[in-house]
């Protein structure tokens, strides 16, 4: 039986979830991830239609509090722990490029 | 070891002190966790601390429920200034900058935790061998697995190195490593237990709980950590709720069904465990019943869907931004991609693949949606099942601790291990795992107690039914 999802589609989902895979992990993951999507025939070819999908064991609510300030976790200790921090603010690299 | 209950008892009583009970667990880690791998990080320090807060408590006349418990805590549970790395050199190097509720009312109730325990990384995994920093020993047989993920704290408990521990169970990584290590473990109603600095996988599958050599003694565990958390707003709004004073109720009068589906498959030796242990609740005056829940079947592969596609959004934060590991790029696309690729292991990225796969258009309603439909038929046919019992009854794991490597090279082999766990996550339901028998190489055999949401009291009562019948009064 042939793969339910092709190496192209693996390595666009690898892009997608920001991960460079090599072409040896390209080979393993698409028999993997295809072995698990295989397994998953036992449901995927059920008619479910009229069944209403279950998101969240006891449905989510939206939990309001007052609106009132109170402390929060300090600033400089998240910063500290972050692997590049200046000025109060995270800090990256280059995020747009260079004026044409 | 002395059991929890014993601990907090002298303690209490000022016939034994917070700081010597640290002592002997801080003995027992240093002679055993080189070989076992238990802890990943041993905070001797706060350790020292917390258990000198504790006798100072104590001797202001506080009565505390786990006075001077050394507690060891699963390395994805924050904790101010101790490492928290999931496992994973994606944070190898990150100190939490606040503390997971659970592990605050956990000193609150006077423990001492001791130290963070290894996990499969992200949680992701059932052998410890997915961690980043090497794979923890069963400590009945260092040839095999603890399982997992919780593997670490199952074995810091087993290993007589801490009375308790606590774990997280998305789809079995607290009743599996119990069952494979010989203790109890709690998989609790989903929103008992707050979740407000469990490090997320799947958050709609997620419940942190306890491990224990008894049942006394991870009711005690679960009776502190429960209850109403404003800071998780999945948390029930309910309190705690009473579990130590009725795990001696017994199951007379309770209506118990074997459930097929839940130990068909499993080890010969496993399911004559469970046929025992059938017939230990009904001499203790349960009526039984035999059920089949064809729905169960399903449950791995839509689980196999779900909690990837919740963790390849989950795990979106790790980008060499805010916290953890940054490798360096060019610009900040190449950054990310570097860190991560660099960051996370084999099988955290087969399962944000496999969840980002699951949730791209096209794909997204034959398999996470129809996933997702799939657990309401669980849910319901559970809810079924619980008309005509009070409890349901199946084995743990399908068999007993495996040795390292043996599942290693096929992904879905290890799945298979969680085939009986993984249904209660996807219902959000309660289940307990009891010690009850030993198979292969005198290996214990985990007997598994399944009920519906806030059903901890009755579960746990059965469970000291199994407890007693087998050997342990």
């Amino acid at each position: 039986m042939s793969s339910p999802l092709s190496r192209e589609e693996v390595a666009k989902v690898a892009k997608l979830a920001r991960l460079r895979i090599t072409d040896a992990e390209l080979e393993q993951f698409t028999e993997q991830l295809g072995q698990i999507l295989e397994h998953a025939n036992d449901m995927t070819s059920l008619n479910l239609a009229d069944v209403e999908p279950t998101g969240h064991p006891f449905g989510l609510i939206n939990v309001m509090r007052e609106d009132v300030v109170r402390p929060s976790v300090d600033r400089d200790a998240v910063l500290a722990e972050a692997p590049d921090a200046e000025g109060g603010r995270f800090g990256v690299p280059r995020i747009m490029g260079e004026a044409p | 070891m002395k059991h929890a209950i014993d601990i907090a008892a002298v303690v209490n009583a000022k016939e034994s002190s917070a700081v010597a009970e640290l002592a002997t667990s801080m003995a027992a880690i240093a002679q055993k966790n080189e070989a076992i791998h238990a802890f990943l990080y041993v905070d001797t320090d706060g350790a020292n601390a917390f258990a000198a807060a504790v006798d100072q408590r104590v001797a202001q006349g506080e009565k505390l429920p786990l006075a001077g418990v050394p507690v060891a805590i699963k390395d994805n549970l924050c904790q101010t200034g101790v490492p928290t790395t999931c496992s994973s050199k994606i944070l190898a190097d990150w100190r939490p900058p606040y503390t997971a509720t659970v592990v605050e009312r956990l000193i609150a109730a006077g423990a001492v935790p001791v130290g963070k325990t290894n996990l499969d990384e992200f949680a992701m995994g059932s052998s410890t061998e997915t961690s980043a920093f090497g794979p923890t020993k069963n400590p009945l047989d260092l040839s095999r697995v603890p399982g997992g993920s919780s593997g670490g704290s199952a074995a810091a408990v087993a290993g007589d190195m801490t009375p308790i521990s606590l774990g997280s169970d998305t789809g079995g990584s607290i009743r599996q490593p119990a069952a494979l290590c010989g203790l109890v473990g709690i998989k609790p109603t989903y929103g008992l237990v707050s979740r407000y600095g469990l490090i997320a996988f799947a958050s709609s599958l997620d419940q942190v709980g306890p491990f224990a050599k008894t049942v006394t003694d991870a009711a005690l565990v679960l009776e502190v950590i429960a209850g109403h958390d404003p800071m998780d707003s999945t948390s029930l709004p309910e309190p705690a709720p009473s579990l130590v004073a009725h795990v001696n109720d017994g199951v007379a009068g309770k209506r118990i069904a074997l459930v097929k589906e839940l130990y068909e498959g499993a080890d010969e030796e496993v399911v004559a465990a469970v046929k025992k242990a059938v017939a230990a609740l009904e001499s203790a005056g349960a009526t039984i019943i035999e059920l089949s829940i064809p729905e169960l079947r399903l449950g791995l592969s839509a689980y196999y869907l779900i909690a990837p596609a919740e963790a390849s959004s989950n795990l979106a934060r790790y980008d060499g931004v805010r916290f953890g590991l940054r490798e360096q790029g060019a610009d900040v696309s190449e950054m990310y991609e570097a860190t991560r690729t660099a960051g996370f292991g084999a099988e955290v990225k087969r399962r944000i693949m496999l969840g980002t796969y699951a949730l791209s258009a096209g794909y997204f309603d034959a398999y996470y949606g129809q996933a997702l439909k799939v657990r309401t038929q669980m849910i319901k046919a559970f809810a079924k099942a619980y008309e005509q019992a009070d409890m349901l009854i199946g084995a743990t794991t399908p068999t007993v601790a495996f040795e390292f490597g043996s599942k290693t090279s096929n992904p879905m082999a290890m799945y298979l291990s969680d085939v009986f766990t993984i249904p209660t996550n996807l219902a959000g339901d309660a289940a307990v795992s009891v010690p009850f028998g030993t198979g292969e190489n005198n290996l214990p055999i985990g007997v598994q107690l399944l009920g519906p949401g806030r059903s901890e009291a009755t579960l746990l009562a059965g469970a000291r039914v199994l407890e007693i019948a087998d050997g342990r009064p």
